[in-house]
């Protein structure tokens, strides 16, 4: 398997606090990544920088490079649009647009310039099917997203992510505001979804964790503390912080 | 605890007050209107094309100064929409944040320009401009106190639009920048759908506004009831001729002095249905992101 996603020697600022310490990271193709640690830890910001999210925040500075594919996305010639073109984010409440189904899910496709009613109808369908939500939906595409449950309205979010075929998928706590039946949908799904892309998921529940990644990354303070496969950094891990973590000692 | 009783009695005096005051409008407007209608049928007033009370050969057909009233209404509309919306998208979706802080107020000034300077900003600046275009442009006109009325209401449109566009959800934003959208694409295709319900009831608000609108259109549109949609020729409207009437030499409780009663419910009712429209709008889609 390649390296997909790098971060080198990554230091991010908010203002004069440092939310990230030299951070170092390798992120493997078709894999999942799962990203731990007590809230304000840094994993979310950390996850953003793939897509260059925290643009927007003020007062935000990196230092380092962040590699996709090899190639450096903050350098000044990346454009930010085509970037994240490339790269789905799923967010932490589920945020689909105030339109229809159909709509919502063929946004990405619209913004690409995708007109041909066939092409879209194909791959929004593809894309409800890819989500596991085709069935519950079909006929009622023209229907608000905002009419959906919760765990549906994630789930068309999902799907609106994966129309535009990303090859990565950035998750940032995608199940805190569902329940456990529509977490277990969204959980069985990121497993499915692993064939095919590079899933990051920023977690705060240490079962979906150890369930659902390959690889796990324990932050504490903006330190990347440990790094290694779910099972050891669950069952072995190296460092005391990560132990007391993971058994709920604290976090 | 009798302080309380003494400030709770205030507060519901107050509001009394006010739904008081509305009631007594109301109630003079309706019964001298009553006594206008025993004497000129509805159908009249509504189906004459001349509006004439005070000259000699007397006619009631108020649509000449509904014609100008809304003549000018959709001049100012015209001029505001475009301009206001520009604004609020620029102020919500691409300005600094400190940049919006210190336009929006500033914006806002606009509407406290007393009237009055306006008035004769269109008919001593806006006027004699459009006429070096325009050669024959009468000196009083609605396109000029159109335009100025519109200047006026620019701030009801961007600063409402503005707070749409803000009260719209961050995640919404995020989402379609997280999709690859530019910014542009961002602004019209998710925010501005998504407040298009306060977009609109700004409009509408602005649009009310500007039918109430007095001085500019008394000023600058001039004193002439006339059935027109000519923009370059003086027209009348409602406000205009019940200033001109409450100015003038007419006596009181005659037909010509109910006139101006007929002439208020009129416009009341123009304005009451548009602020029910956009009562409506808020209401019904105000539960969308709750």
């Amino acid at each position: 398997m390649e390296n997909k996603l790098e971060a080198k020697n990554v230091n991010v600022f908010y203002g004069e606090f440092q939310a990230l310490n030299n951070i170092n990271m390798k992120f493997k193709e078709n894999a999942v990544t799962a990203l731990i640690g007590p809230s304000g830890c840094g994993k979310s910001t950390f996850l953003r920088l793939f897509n260059r999210m925290n643009d927007y925040v003020d007062s935000f500075r990196m230092e380092g490079e962040i590699l996709v594919d090899g190639n450096g996305i903050y350098t000044k010639d990346v454009l930010v649009d085509e970037l994240r073109k490339g790269i789905g984010m799923v967010f932490q409440k589920p945020n689909p647009f105030p339109k229809s189904i159909f709509e919502n899910v063929a946004y990405g496709l619209k913004i690409q310039g995708i007109k041909n009613k066939a092409v879209l109808k194909n791959k929004v369908r593809k894309a409800l099917q890819q989500a596991a939500l085709w069935d519950e939906v079909k006929n009622d595409l023209d229907k608000s997203a905002l009419e959906l449950s919760g765990g549906q309205q994630q789930r068309v979010c999902i799907a609106r992510a994966l129309a535009v075929e990303p090859s990565i998928i950035l998750m940032d706590e995608p199940t805190s505001a569902l329940d456990p039946i529509a977490t277990a949908k969204v959980e069985e799904l990121i497993h499915e979804l692993k064939k095919d892309y590079t899933i990051i998921i920023v977690t705060h529940n240490m079962q979906q964790a150890s369930r659902i990644s390959d690889y796990t990354a324990f932050f504490y303070m903006g330190d990347l503390i440990e790094h290694n496969k779910t099972d050891i950094i669950f069952t072995n891990p190296e460092h005391e912080r990560t132990q007391n973590y993971i058994t709920g000692r604290f976090g | 605890m009798k302080k309380e009783k003494i400030i709770e009695g205030l507060l519901k005096f107050s509001a009394l007050v006010t739904i008081l005051t509305t009631v007594g409008i109301l109630y003079v407007l309706l019964s001298e209107s009553i006594s206008f209608f025993s004497e000129v049928s509805i159908w009249e007033f509504i189906t004459d094309k001349e509006w004439t009370p005070l000259f000699v050969n007397k006619h009631f057909g108020i649509m000449p100064l509904v014609m100008g009233t809304l003549l000018t209404t959709f001049i100012a509309v015209a001029v505001a929409l475009p301009i206001g919306i520009t604004i609020a998208i620029y102020l919500s979706e691409f300005a600094p944040k400190r940049f919006k802080k210190i336009v929006k107020p500033l914006l806002e000034i606009l509407a406290a320009v007393p009237t009055v300077v306006y008035g004769f900003f269109a008919l001593m600046v806006v006027t004699p401009f459009l006429q070096s275009f325009i050669p024959g442009m009468s000196g009083f006109n609605s396109l000029s106190a159109g335009i100025v009325m519109g200047i006026m209401i620019i701030p009801y449109v961007s600063s409402l639009s503005e707070d749409a566009l803000s009260a719209v959800p961050k995640s919404l934003r995020n989402a379609s920048y997280g999709m690859g959208a530019t910014r542009l694409q961002t602004a019209f295709k998710v925010m501005v759908p998504a407040a298009s319900s306060g977009i609109i009831v700004s409009v509408i608000l602005a649009f009310s506004r500007a039918i109430g609108e007095t001085m500019i259109v008394a000023i600058a549109a001039g004193q002439q009831p006339r059935l027109t949609i000519n923009p370059l020729v003086p027209v009348e409207t409602i406000t205009a001729y019940i200033v001109q009437v409450s100015l003038g030499d007419v006596a009181h409780g005659t037909l010509e002095y109910k006139t101006i009663f007929a002439a208020g419910i009129t416009l009341f009712i123009f304005t009451f249905i548009l602020n029910n429209i956009s009562f409506y709008i808020r209401k019904k889609f105000k539960e969308q992101y709750d």
